[in-house]
């Protein structure tokens, strides 16, 4: 097929079916998991398959669509015979197979290239799986025994609701209650079962109230919150079901009557209480006893430790990390569209184009001492309507990082297997969301630190076990807003630096340029990040390519962010990244220092004042200092520090601006200010950030009459302040400026 | 045969500029740059200086919304500071994506220099032989061909000499 990039159909193919790829994707590993494939997962896989082989062959990318047919083949299969006990685990590496052909597949087409993958190997492995499959129903124990399991991670639940006697329509407001939650379930049963068009339902319901078996993997909480807030309801029962109950409540043709008749009864157990295990998934649970049992699937203790892992998820995000998983399955597509992100940057460039011009037209020289009323009126009114825009552009640009941290989940398990660990990987607060650019700028190092983690970080399962630790060694994920940045953490509770081989390596490399006795173990283990730094001797195949942890450094340090490293021997290690929360445009004060400008991001400003000359304390080593209300600050004169001249020399005469950063406090001697306003942040140009000098500066921005301001980096200035780098900076001939 | 004739046109238009110079003068001294890498020629600006860099990068100006970094070439071949007068230029060079101003005295002319006219560098180790690209000659006068890319690229060296 020849180029077709640029034809809508022809993206909108690409889109749909890389988003279901990766929705199968993440699927697959939720029930490799989990142990086993659900029965809503199965018909899940059907349906992303079917759609697939649909618009495949549609786009006459035959050799996808006849894997999908394939696929599709087998999970009607495993549909229809939901007692087949498959070899799970198999099923999976045999799905991620086909997940990396169609996704090699897609990314030829995106670069234009023709989709020429030959399918038929996977295709073949599919077909004997199937044959295999419907061959052997009678090997696998016997289908009663599977029965319980093909409900695995999810429950059941009975609900009866009563309406109030007055209430009209009794049936519609049943339906109302069913619509609510028909999306969560797998399957429901209800009674009466015609809510809309018997005419003896509304009766039913009116007099025995309306009833409802539901399959779900919901908590009894989030079911009992969708049902409660129907009109009309006077009473809600909401009991979930003991497993063994579960055979009588669905399979059974008379599931309903026999399901009603139990509901009434005191058998149900006891509901759990609310909030007792707030965030405990259901499922979860299921899932690792349900390893446990079945044993062959992953080993049985693995199994109960994975169930573990993962209701420790749960219980700090579970609920969202579904809600990315499935986008919104109930949701109609109307009502999202897909952009292009080249679109995407170009609206905010012009944005950030606006907020510039907004400023020239309202901090406009010529108009500075009038008072003009309405103009300022009008002006503000602008403001109102510019801010407001730049914040939904924002907000487009922001996505969660579920889908980054989900992408790890496959590294985590392909990686685990190959080098015989078991990997769980932890999420937490992968809800926190950035700017798209960031999203791209971290997924790499992110990969480098997870691949680290389980390659350097955990120990073999033998070691483990001997000092004590659970086999498997879990990897947390975890994501969280700080103020104006989000902090990620990659935590493995593997085997620590080691801090003597760190030194010794240091050493050799001739990195070291400090006695080792000044240093704590937060700097020693900082060296890592130095260029050509590495400590593993041999090169496996998933790191140590010679990519060290200085581009990991590199890439987080472009989108303005910071890694530090903590680590404890025998307990692990956390790697703590910071990155800003958007790259596009902040609040800042403008501050005048000498002929040139500079810009202090608002949220770093604690206040600003004037002090007198003597309040300045100085150090036998010339370091200033101020007291303010009991506390003593370093002070830093800016344009001593960045060598500008004709900054002023006497404190009185300008200005202190009170910086803050992580609870610490630091005095930035300026001239004057200029006053606060949004800039848009710009980097500085590539080769001036190639020369690698800068500190204390992190960007430059365009203020209204077209002078350049740079931005402060607070956090720089704080290094600078600690190493007491003053006189370090070198001595120029001649000071800067014209 | 429109593909042939707008080939031709592209070879022309290299054409054009192959073994063409913008020469300009820096203390006395007369060099050139390859026309392709320049963009354009503009006079000097407001200069915001950024802290920390080499002498020679006095800074970055805005060039309508674009942010670039300027090079004194005075400085760079350490010859001493002067100040900007009204025949200061900036020469805006574009590289690789790189775009990068450079200061000169001033700017002379375009002149054409064969590849015949233009001889190797010496192979003296003076510092700032290594960013010329070869000596050309054209009517009696000698100019030096500077090898931008490295004057770009070169800075890890130059740092380390400087250290």
């Amino acid at each position: 097929m020849s180029d077709q990039r640029g034809d809508p159909i022809f993206e909108a193919y690409l889109a749909e079916t890389t988003q279901l790829v990766d929705q199968l994707e993440e699927l697959i590993l939720a029930c490799e998991h989990d142990g086993w494939f659900t029965e809503e997962a199965i018909h899940e896989i059907f349906r992303i398959m079917h759609t697939i082989k649909g618009s495949s062959s549609m786009m006459q990318y035959h050799n996808i669509a006849a894997l999908a047919h394939a696929l599709e083949d087998l999970f009607s299969h495993l549909r229809d015979h939901p007692s087949d006990p498959a070899d799970w685990s198999g099923l999976s590496d045999l799905m991620l197979e086909g997940v990396d052909f169609t996704k090699v597949e897609l990314h030829k087409l995106r670069n234009g290239e023709p989709a020429d993958g030959e399918a038929s190997v996977v295709i073949g492995k599919v077909d004997r799986l199937l044959e295999a499959l419907k061959l052997g129903p009678g090997t696998g124990g016997g289908a009663a025994d599977a029965g319980p399991a093909s409900g695995g991670g999810l429950r059941q639940y009975t609900a009866r609701l009563v309406f109030t006697e007055d209430c009209e329509m009794a049936n519609i407001r049943a339906y109302q209650a069913y619509f609510r939650v028909k999306d969560w379930l797998a399957d429901v049963r209800h009674i009466p079962e015609d809510l809309l068009n018997d005419p003896e339902a509304d009766a039913v319901v009116r007099d025995q109230g309306f009833r409802l078996f539901m399959t779900t993997d919901r908590s009894l909480d989030e079911l009992r919150e969708a049902l409660s807030g129907i009109s009309c309801l006077k009473e809600l029962e909401l009991r979930e079901m003991p497993p063994g109950g579960e055979a009588d409540g669905k399979r059974d043709a008379s599931g309903a009557d026999a399901g009603g008749a139990e509901a009434g009864e005191p058998i149900a157990t006891e509901a759990r209480p609310a909030g007792g295990e707030p965030g405990n998934e259901p499922g979860s649970e299921t899932g690792g006893e349900s390893g446990g049992e079945s044993g062959g699937v992953s080993g049985g203790e693995s199994g109960g430790v994975s169930g573990d892992g993962v209701s420790a998820a749960g219980n700090a995000g579970g609920a969202p990390r579904r809600e990315a998983g499935n986008p919104a399955p109930g949701s109609p597509h109307g009502t999202t569209i897909h952009v292009n992100v080249a679109k995407l940057d170009e609206l905010m460039d012009l944005v950030g184009e606006l907020v510039i011009a907004e400023a020239m037209v309202t901090q406009n020289p010529d108009i500075v001492g009038l008072n003009l009323e309405r103009f300022q009126k009008a002006a503000r009114q602008l403001q109102k309507i510019t801010k407001e825009i730049q914040d939904k552009v924002m907000e487009i640009r922001m996505v969660p990082l579920a889908t980054t941290f989900q992408r790890m989940n496959r590294i985590v398990r392909d990686m685990g297997r190959k080098l015989g660990k078991n990997v769980a990987l932890r999420m937490v607060g992968e809800e926190t969301e950035v700017d798209k650019n960031i999203i791209e700028h971290i997924t790499d190092p992110l990969m480098h630190l997870v691949r680290n983690a389980v390659d350097h970080g955990l120990e073999a399962a033998e070691e483990r076990l001997a000092a004590g630790k659970p086999e498997t060694g879990t990897i947390t994920l975890e994501a969280l807003n700080n103020g104006g940045e989000v902090l990620i953490l990659v935590r493995d509770d593997g085997c620590g630096l080691n801090r003597a081989k760190i030194l010794e390596k240091a050493k050799a490399r001739g990195l070291l340029h400090r006695p080792e006795a000044d240093m704590n173990d937060r700097e020693i283990f900082q060296l890592i990040f130095l260029p050509g730094f590495s400590t593993k001797e041999e090169i496996t195949e998933y790191s140590g390519r010679g990519v060290g942890m200085d581009v990991v450094q590199q890439n987080i340090a472009e989108v303005g962010g910071t890694i530090a490293v903590d680590s404890q021997a025998g307990e692990g290690t956390v790697f703590t990244i910071r990155i800003p929360l958007t790259l596009a445009i902040i609040d800042g004060m403008n501050a005048r220092v000498g002929g040139t400008l500079y810009t202090i991001p608002t949220t770093s400003i604690r206040e600003s004042f004037k002090a007198r000359a003597g309040d300045i304390i100085t150090d036998p080593e010339g370091n200033e200092m101020i007291v303010v209300r009991g506390e003593c600050y370093p002070v830093l004169r800016l344009h001593r520090l960045f060598r500008v001249a004709g900054g002023l020399a006497d404190i009185p005469d300008g200005v202190l601006i009170m910086a803050e950063q992580d609870g610490r406090g630091l005095c930035l001697f300026v001239d004057e200010l200029l006053g606060q306003q949004q800039v848009v942040v710009k980097s500085l140009p590539a080769y001036i950030r190639r020369l690698n000098r800068l500190r204390g500066i992190s960007g430059c921005t365009l203020l209204g009459d077209g002078s350049i301001s740079l931005i402060l980096d607070i956090q720089g200035l704080f290094n600078i302040n600690h190493e007491g780098e003053y006189s370090h900076v070198g001595n120029r001939a001649e000071p800067y400026g014209a | 045969m429109s593909e042939t004739v707008r080939s031709h046109t592209v070879l022309e238009e290299e054409d054009s500029q192959k073994d063409k110079y913008l020469t300009f003068i820096v203390d006395g001294e007369s060099y050139g740059i390859e026309i392709r890498h320049v963009t354009e020629i503009i006079g000097l600006q407001k200069i915001t200086p950024v802290p920390d860099m080499p002498d020679f990068v006095r800074g970055i100006i805005n060039l309508r919304g674009k942010i670039i970094p300027v090079m004194d070439m005075r400085v760079r071949f350490n010859k001493p500071f002067r100040e900007y007068r009204e025949r200061t230029c900036i020469i805006v060079v574009d590289i690789r994506d790189l775009s990068i101003g450079l200061i000169v005295d001033s700017v002379a002319e375009v002149v054409n220099i064969p590849s015949g006219a233009v001889a190797a560098p010496p192979e003296l180790a003076r510092r700032g032989n290594r960013f010329i690209m070869g000596i050309g000659q054209t009517a009696g006068e000698v100019k030096l061909l500077l090898d931008i890319e490295k004057l770009l690229t070169d800075e890890e060296a130059e740092q380390l000499l400087d250290n």
